[in-house]
């Protein structure tokens, strides 16, 4: 290898060095285009179901009608008699391979076809392989199998009562629900500071129920993959939408048991994920059974209801918060507990030491005293869960948790929110700081960025204007009510340190390699993965300012586990803060290299150079100075470098991140609802990010507008219902509503930007802080509006028949479905 | 069923089941990827293509109701290496993230543009009502749109300028 001590780079070392000297000179940074837009905007991108290998057949998956029943028998002699079938897959074939059940990524197991009972309604049954798709669904209809229906498990918080059926009697000793119990805190402290709160005579503590109902991430292309084995060199290449190509590659490996030198899975174009996109599903697994065992390529794609109604969800968390608080508004602490809606499978997607994710954040943005939260999580027969919805993982619940209670607080002080929530925020003296559940945010200056929001919002002026509407509404006029809520968020992202964070063993670091070829034009290769985020552009552009060349002139390669450094892939918002990173170091250590090259060049030790305006420079002497070209060519060529240094300018490196980082972030949303019919209309919404250095101002604002469409969703229109049998009440797009143009307003964003203090370039990562921040603030503006009927709390989602409910003070009906 | 549909200009003619959907004869039979699906149920409007000129949810037309009609996709709007206005607009105000919704969304704002060359985003929210994209939340959609009828204009008065 090469003789360039890694020590002596910075970035390497200490990267906090390099933050603010070269964010002064941006180079690279700023908005541009994206380079993956020519091939889009002319429907010439490639996902997985535009490709088509010679001889591909197609797969159809059998699903459940059944919530919970025991099956007795599966006929599929029909089925294979079809002239268009040429394999028809059980579970019964699968358990002959060892495949019927796979581990998940939260270290349980999941069918995958049913063998003795299915466990929820939509669950993988069987598998057809046909000559066209049309073909396979017909095939689907000619197989029989007997289901004896049993009781199923639908309400989560009935799950551990004595007497409820047992969901997975698959699992040896498991003799009731429960997965798991987990807790973060001090307890005990807690429970002082709330005993003291309760005597105090001018302190008190605030409760509320809360649901974060289940919801599902609905990218708009469903899932899939091509499997394709090949029989003669034994090479499975696995075309599929993921988010995570190199950690599935390993886990086929494990699981199917294939050698993990001989597994391809290729990314390409990826239409939305949104964490619905982490997990393996059934279907990937049968389609490589099935290419298996036809010697051919198979396809299967999944419709939008088996995409609802099968694929991991996300939140289904019962909460119930308590707050320790002054009466003057000081917030000392917070207790809460969660009963966690897990499904039949716990498929949970995030590290494996943090069987709630990153719950334990629910903190927020405050100086507590004291917090404590309880989790328990829960079998039930719906599909499984947990995976993620844009949500880092968890973060959306924890912070809508202690968004909503702040508002809560607020209601029964009968306080303004933002001056409450100014009252109580972190100040900027404070950081770095270590939460009181452990967390040790990194940078952030709080009262500055609410303060942004205020005066963007107009506060002062809007609060007039409501208590004006307030006034007429009381006078009888018909008018509709007005509602301002915020939400103040801290976000954690860009998991993680290796040392405490991994997914089933796997270390949550991120490779980087870069080539440099000889006139000066680089390749990059990256393990995130994207899904819509703009990597070939935002990562072009990192390496493009640590080189000083054009990002025109950096091919960035993903979404080939063959081509591609390994890495854990694009969710939790961690492209930036972790492959983001290790872009940064690698492009810095090729400058290294490159600095040796200029010296020889020059004719100089390495010492004197300096690199000024993307060029190594003799210190002092403009005139003497080499570009990136110009030294790539020279490192590629016969020139002489000293003893030990082996020419070229490539380099790997896998990045380590030091700590997560925490984007922050406030919201004022401005609603007016209709009390006759309960109809809310997002009138204006404004979003303060602060989101550290922003590479590409341009992508990091489209990131924005994308979360905030999604909690718009989330607090106004999604959520997947059941009715007591178990029938999934949301399972097309039909019921489960989707927001479009008309339900969202024209966004207005502001930024502040603290740079991450222990990131290479300062960047905090963007991608799901909107998701996590905008469903408390809408909320908390609808609640706002029916302040005139007394509400302090209603669930979401929040449809016009929720609204009108709370508004007349009536509970929405949950005795036919649960949500 | 013998069918013959004018695609992006072309006459082409193929043998097919009276069942297949339009989406399914242009991306399956005729290898023209860039219209995409997304849901069951004709809400997403991924598949968006002008049927007659006139924007259809092509997963809700079968294949064989376009025999003779022309069908335009997302495929035919360059001319050349010269993008159309809306799909310049699209790049340029960042219209589009993971792209599965955009060639439909281009399929319906060009049709808008052809009928009402200076929208207002309130009339642009309304024409892409219909269809989903998860990733925007719409508003550079609609400042694309926006951008490319003030292009179209701009042009047009350059032109007709001494
Ligand atoms: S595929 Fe969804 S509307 Fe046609
Ligand atoms: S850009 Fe992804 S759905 Fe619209």
């Amino acid at each position: 290898m090469t003789s360039i001590d890694d020590s002596r780079i910075p970035g390497v070392q200490d990267p906090a060095v390099q933050i603010h000297a070269e964010a002064e000179t941006p180079r690279g940074y700023g908005s541009m285009k994206r380079k993956e837009d020519a091939r889009f905007v002319r429907g010439r991108g490639r996902y997985v179901d535009d490709v088509v290998l010679p001889g591909m057949l197609h797969g159809a998956v059998l699903r459940s009608p059944l919530a919970h029943a025991r099956i007795t028998a599966v006929d599929t002699s029909a089925a294979e008699a079809h002239p268009k079938v040429h394999a028809v897959i059980t579970g019964e074939t699968l358990a002959g391979l060892g495949l019927a059940w796979m581990p998940t990524l939260s270290n349980d197991t999941q069918a995958v076809l049913a063998t003795d009972k299915v466990r929820f309604q939509g669950q993988e049954v069987a598998f057809v392989v046909a000559d066209d798709k049309y073909a396979a669904r017909d095939a689907l209809d000619l197989i029989d199998v007997q289901y004896e229906p049993l009781d199923p498990v639908i309400d989560a918080r009935r799950a551990l009562e004595a007497g409820t059926p047992v969901v997975r009697d698959d699992k040896d000793g498991q003799a009731d629900n429960h997965i798991f119990d987990w807790e973060s805190g001090d307890s005990a402290a807690t429970d002082r500071v709330f005993a003291e709160a309760e005597a105090a005579p001018d302190q008190r503590v605030v409760t509320a129920d809360i649901l974060y109902p289940r919801v599902h991430p609905a990218p708009l292309e469903t899932c899939g993959a091509i499997a394709d084995m090949d029989p003669v060199t034994g090479k499975l290449t696995l075309w599929t939408t993921t988010q995570a190509p190199h950690a599935h590659r390993t886990l086929y490996a494990l699981v199917a048991g294939l050698p993990e030198h001989k597994i391809r899975v290729v990314s390409p174009d990826i239409g939305g994920g949104f964490g619905n996109k982490v997990g393996i599903y059934p279907g990937y697994v049968c389609a490589i059974v099935a290419s298996i065992v036809t010697g051919k390529p198979v396809k299967w794609m999944e419709d939008r209801s088996e995409n609802l109604m099968s694929t991991s969800f996300a939140r289904d968390y019962h909460m119930r918060g308590e707050v320790a608080v002054t009466d003057e508004g000081t917030i000392r602490a917070v207790r809460v507990d969660v009963l966690a809606d897990h499904g039949a499978f716990n498929a949970t997607a995030q590290p494996t030491k943090f069987p709630a994710g990153f719950f334990g954040v629910f903190t927020g943005s405050y100086d507590l005293e004291a917090a404590h939260c309880a989790v328990t999580g829960v079998y039930t027969n719906k599909a499984s869960g947990g995976v993620a919805y844009a949500c880092s993982f968890r973060i959306t619940e924890a912070v809508y948790l202690v968004e909503r209670m702040v508002d809560v607080v607020a209601h029964d002080l009968g306080m303004d929110p933002a001056e409450l929530r100014m009252r109580n925020l972190l100040r900027p003296d404070q950081f770095p700081y270590r939460s009181a559940t452990g967390w040790e945010y990194d940078s952030g200056d709080y009262p500055h960025t609410l303060q942004v929001a205020l005066e963007k919002a107009g506060y002062e002026a809007l609060r007039a204007e409501q208590a004006d509407r307030r006034r007429r509404h009381e006078a009888g006029e018909r008018v509709r009510l007005m509602g301002i809520g915020l939400s103040f968020f801290t976000e954690a992202v860009g998991a993680g340190p290796r040392r405490s964070m991994d997914i089933l063993g796997l270390g949550m670091a991120d490779g980087a390699d870069l080539r440099v070829h000889p006139t000066g034009k680089a390749v990059l290769g990256i393990s995130a993965q994207s899904q819509g985020q703009g990597h070939e552009t935002t990562f072009a552009q990192i390496v493009a300012q640590e080189l000083g060349i054009s990002p025109d002139d950096v091919e960035v390669v993903h979404g080939d586990t063959d081509l591609t450094p390994f890495g854990l892939g694009t969710y939790g918002s961690r492209s930036t803060p972790v492959s983001g990173a290790a872009t940064a170091v690698v492009a810095r250590k090729v400058r290294e290299r490159a600095r040796i090259v200029a010296a020889t060049m020059l004719e100089v030790a390495p010492e004197d150079l300096e690199w000024h305006d993307g060029r190594w420079q003799v210190a002092g002497d403009p005139e003497a100075s080499r570009s990136m070209a110009e030294i790539a060519m020279a490192a590629h060529s016969n020139l002489e470098l000293p003893e030990g240094v082996e020419g070229h300018l490539d380099a790997t490196c896998v990045y380590n991140p030091p700590n997560l980082t925490y984007p922050c972030g406030a919201y004022v949303c401005v609603v007016d609802v209709d009390p006759g019919t309960g109809a809310v209309d997002v009138r204006r919404f404004v979003a303060v990010d602060d989101c550290g250095v922003r590479i590409n101002p341009m992508i990091v604002e489209g990131q924005i507008h994308g979360g905030l469409a999604d909690g718009v969703g989330m607090a106004l229109m999604q959520g997947i219902a059941f009715d007591l049998d178990g029938n999934c009440l949301g399972g097309s797009m039909m019921d489960y509503l989707l927001p479009t143009s008309l339900e969202c307003p024209s966004w207005e964003l502001g930024e502040t930007v603290t740079p991450s203090p222990h990131h290479p370039i300062g960047a905090k990562g963007i991608g799901e802080s909107a998701t996590v921040g905008s469903p408390p603030a809408i909320v908390n503006a609808v609640i706002d509006a029916l302040a005139p009927y007394g509400v302090r709390h209603a669930d979401m989602p929040l449809t016009p028949a929720a609204v009108w409910c709370a508004a007349q003070g009536r509970p929405l009906r949950t005795d036919l479905a649960i949500t | 069923m013998e069918i013959t549909v004018r695609v992006n200009g072309v006459p082409q003619t193929r043998d097919v089941e009276p069942r297949l959907l339009l989406t399914h004869f242009l991306r399956d039979e005729l290898r023209l990827t860039g219209t995409h699906w997304g849901c069951d149920t004709t809400n997403c409007g991924a598949c968006v293509v002008r049927l007659d000129g006139v924007p259809v949810k092509s997963c809700t037309v079968l294949a064989v109701m376009a025999d003779g009609a022309s069908v335009d996709t997302v495929e035919g709007l360059a001319h050349g290496a010269e993008l159309d206005p809306v799909q310049e607009g699209f790049v340029t105000c960042h219209g589009l993230q993971c792209g599965f919704c955009t060639p439909g969304m281009l399929m319906t704002t060009r049709a808008l543009l052809d009928r009402d060359p200076d929208p207002s985003p309130a009339t642009i929210r309304e024409a892409i009502s219909g269809q989903i994209c998860r990733c925007t939340g719409y508003e550079n959609i609609v400042r694309s749109v926006r951008w490319a009828a003030e292009r179209t204009q701009a042009e047009q008065q350059s032109e007709v300028a001494p």
